[in-house]
């Protein structure tokens, strides 16, 4: 006979089901990364490193002779390492949550398996996003080891730029996800990187200070996400944060991670029961 | 009295105002193996999805395992083996590690799964695969392994939903054997058909299901013999007299007579006699056959058109 698994008087699966089966989901990630993880290694660590290598001591050794008082009197490195940081993260959580969710309903329907299990779409979803969360924060560890022996490090507090790398991927990931498995075509993805991903990059105080932009697009940039998840890394890592500031920053993030975990259990739900 | 497994009572599946299913009414009983025949686009994948729990019903009643779909699907799906229509093998992994990862959707412990994939790749006949990459494997062998990953949970009703589709006519035989071995210890089973042949050799009672609705139900047997006749005689003429003779025989006794585009079926019960009767008014057939009547002729008769085409 089936193990046993009582029926709930009320449809309402209780809370530590729901944990386990979301767990479920995430374990059969770790069984499809194990596979893959070796040809993750290169774009994941020794990317962000070489990226490090060359913003910071290439251009950073000109940025340097001009003088440094509009990053705060740092080193071009220290300034532009924890924005590489949280950009990576960014960049993991959107990778993650774009082609990989897409490709689980279309290509190796790796969701649509699970789907006939009792796992539900909203687990389903939890469970992928466990696994893009662990992706994010295995990045995001590298990467500061890495600016560690670069000597980009400045404070202790840097310890505290792994969970606000990790938050920022993850209020990346969340609303990718849930609008990624909605998606009929993958064109969407061209369009995210292109007109998404590429503008936060530049204008969200990742390679030069906001305070170089023209007013109107310094307003723009402090609603962005990726500019609080800069802002908060770097303050960890320059050892310059307040605690207002973080809070702020950290409240932002984590409503926007809100928002898409509960918009992907709905989405998620829309798309896999028809 | 057999314990009933999955009652429908005016089941509806509506995809915005198009109704791919309509009002269908239908008790499973425990033991039994239960058919769905019909061609494409009737509605059978739609109510095999229902079933699943993964698509809920737009109107009507559906209780699984005395359960409601909608409310229970995690408890009830965990006593469901479902066999896709199309493969949802992850081809990257090996034919072990599907069945890990599968058995790891329903909690099963590590050592159990190790314990019943051996077993089930030995009754679908890849023991020797087990290592390999499920790329590597034939139609046949991976519509084989869905089989076995379906039933790591020992369910205790199995949907298949047309399990030999697109597979060469020997890869479909092993398949066939395997289900009906399960048929034998006593699986439900509940599968879906556009093949008479699967569905005569498989099923203990099936509906035929025709745009939406169920046009007829009953075992092979009856159904055959309500619809159709205990023999058929298949006639073939030159095709530029095939009009012709078709206008002909109709004055033939027959008790109903089908005109296809390159033959003609008549429906009698005694296929040689008709045969006589036919070369009586001077009809020449270049080929004739006498054969049983068959669900293919069931559904004919039911709804004009042939099965598969
Ligand atoms: N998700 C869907 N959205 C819209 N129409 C659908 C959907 N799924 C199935 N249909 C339509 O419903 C009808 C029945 O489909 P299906 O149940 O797959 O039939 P069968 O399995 O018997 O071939 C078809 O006309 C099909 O195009
Ligand atoms: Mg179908």
């Amino acid at each position: 006979m089936a193990q046993a698994m009582a029926f709930p008087r009320r449809g309402a699966v209780p809370g530590e089901l729901a944990l386990a089966l979301a767990l479920r989901g995430f374990r059969c990630w770790l069984t499809v990364y194990r596979r893959t993880w070796r040809s993750n290694v290169f774009s994941s660590v020794l990317g962000p490193a070489f990226y490090l290598g060359a913003m910071g001591f290439g251009l950073g050794s000109l940025v340097d002779a001009h003088g440094t008082a509009s990053l705060g009197g740092v080193s071009y490195l220290d300034f532009v390492a924890p924005a590489i940081l949280a950009f990576g993260a960014m960049n993991t959580g959107m990778g993650q949550a774009s082609f990989p969710v897409f490709g689980s309903i279309k290509w190796n329907k790796i969701y649509i398996a699970a789907q006939a299990s009792p796992l539900r779409p909203a687990d389903i979803f939890r469970g992928h996003l466990a696994f893009m969360v662990m992706r994010i924060t295995m990045n995001a560890a590298v990467f500061l080891c890495v600016m560690a022996a670069f000597g980009a490090v400045r404070s202790a507090w840097a310890v505290l730029a792994l969970p606000a790398a990790v938050l920022t991927g993850l209020a990346f990931a969340a609303p990718v996800a849930a609008w990624a498995v909605t998606l009929k075509q993958e064109m969407g993805f061209i369009y995210m990187f292109r007109f998404g991903m590429i503008p936060l990059m530049l204008f969200s105080g990742t390679f030069f200070p906001l305070s170089q932009l023209p007013g109107w697009l310094r307003l723009a940039a402090y609603a962005t996400p990726l500019w609080h998840g800069v802002a908060l890394c770097r303050g960890f890592s320059l050892g310059t944060a307040t605690a207002g500031g973080s809070l702020l920053h950290v409240a932002y993030l984590a409503a926007l991670a809100a928002v898409g975990i509960v918009i992907g259990a709905r989405t998620y739900r829309r798309r896999l029961y028809v | 009295m057999p314990e009933v497994l999955v009652r429908a009572r005016g089941l509806t599946k509506r995809f915005g105002t198009f109704t791919a299913v309509d009002g269908i009414d239908f008790d499973l009983y425990r033991g039994e193996a239960f058919g769905f025949l019909g061609p494409n686009g009737a509605g059978k994948s739609s109510t095999m999805r229902m079933i699943g729990c993964v698509s809920p019903p737009t109107e009507g009643e559906l209780t699984i395992l005395g359960a409601d779909p909608v409310r229970n699907g995690p408890a009830i799906r965990a006593r469901l083996g479902v066999v896709p229509q199309e493969d949802t093998l992850d081809v990257e992994l090996t034919v072990r590690e599907n069945l890990l990862v599968y058995g790891r959707y329903f909690g099963l412990p590590r050592a159990l799964i190790r314990e019943r994939t051996a077993q089930l790749l030995e009754f679908v006949q890849l023991s020797d695969r087990g290592g390999d990459k499920v790329d590597a494997l034939s139609g046949g062998m991976k519509r084989r392994l869905t089989i076995a990953r379906s039933l790591i949970n020992e369910p205790d009703i199995l949907i298949l939903d047309e399990p030999t589709t697109g597979l060469d006519p020997q890869a479909r035989h092993v398949v066939w054997d395997r289900l009906f071995r399960l048929k034998q210890r006593g699986v439900t089973l509940i599968l879906t058909t556009h093949y008479m042949d699967e569905a005569e050799q498989l099923c203990d009672r099936l509906v035929v299901m025709d745009h939406a609705r169920f046009a007829a139900e009953g075992t092979p047997r009856e159904l055959i013999e309500r619809y159709s006749t205990r023999e058929v005689l298949e006639l073939r003429f030159d095709p530029g007299v095939h009009e012709q003779a078709a206008e002909k025989i109709k004055d033939i006794s027959a008790k109903r007579t089908e005109v296809l585009a390159d033959r003609i079926l008549l429906y009698v019960k005694n296929g040689d006699e008709a045969l006589a009767a036919v070369r009586a008014h001077g009809l020449e057939p270049l080929t004739s056959l006498v054969r049983r009547s068959t669900l293919e002729d069931v559904f004919l008769h039911l709804t004009g058109r042939r099965l598969e085409d």
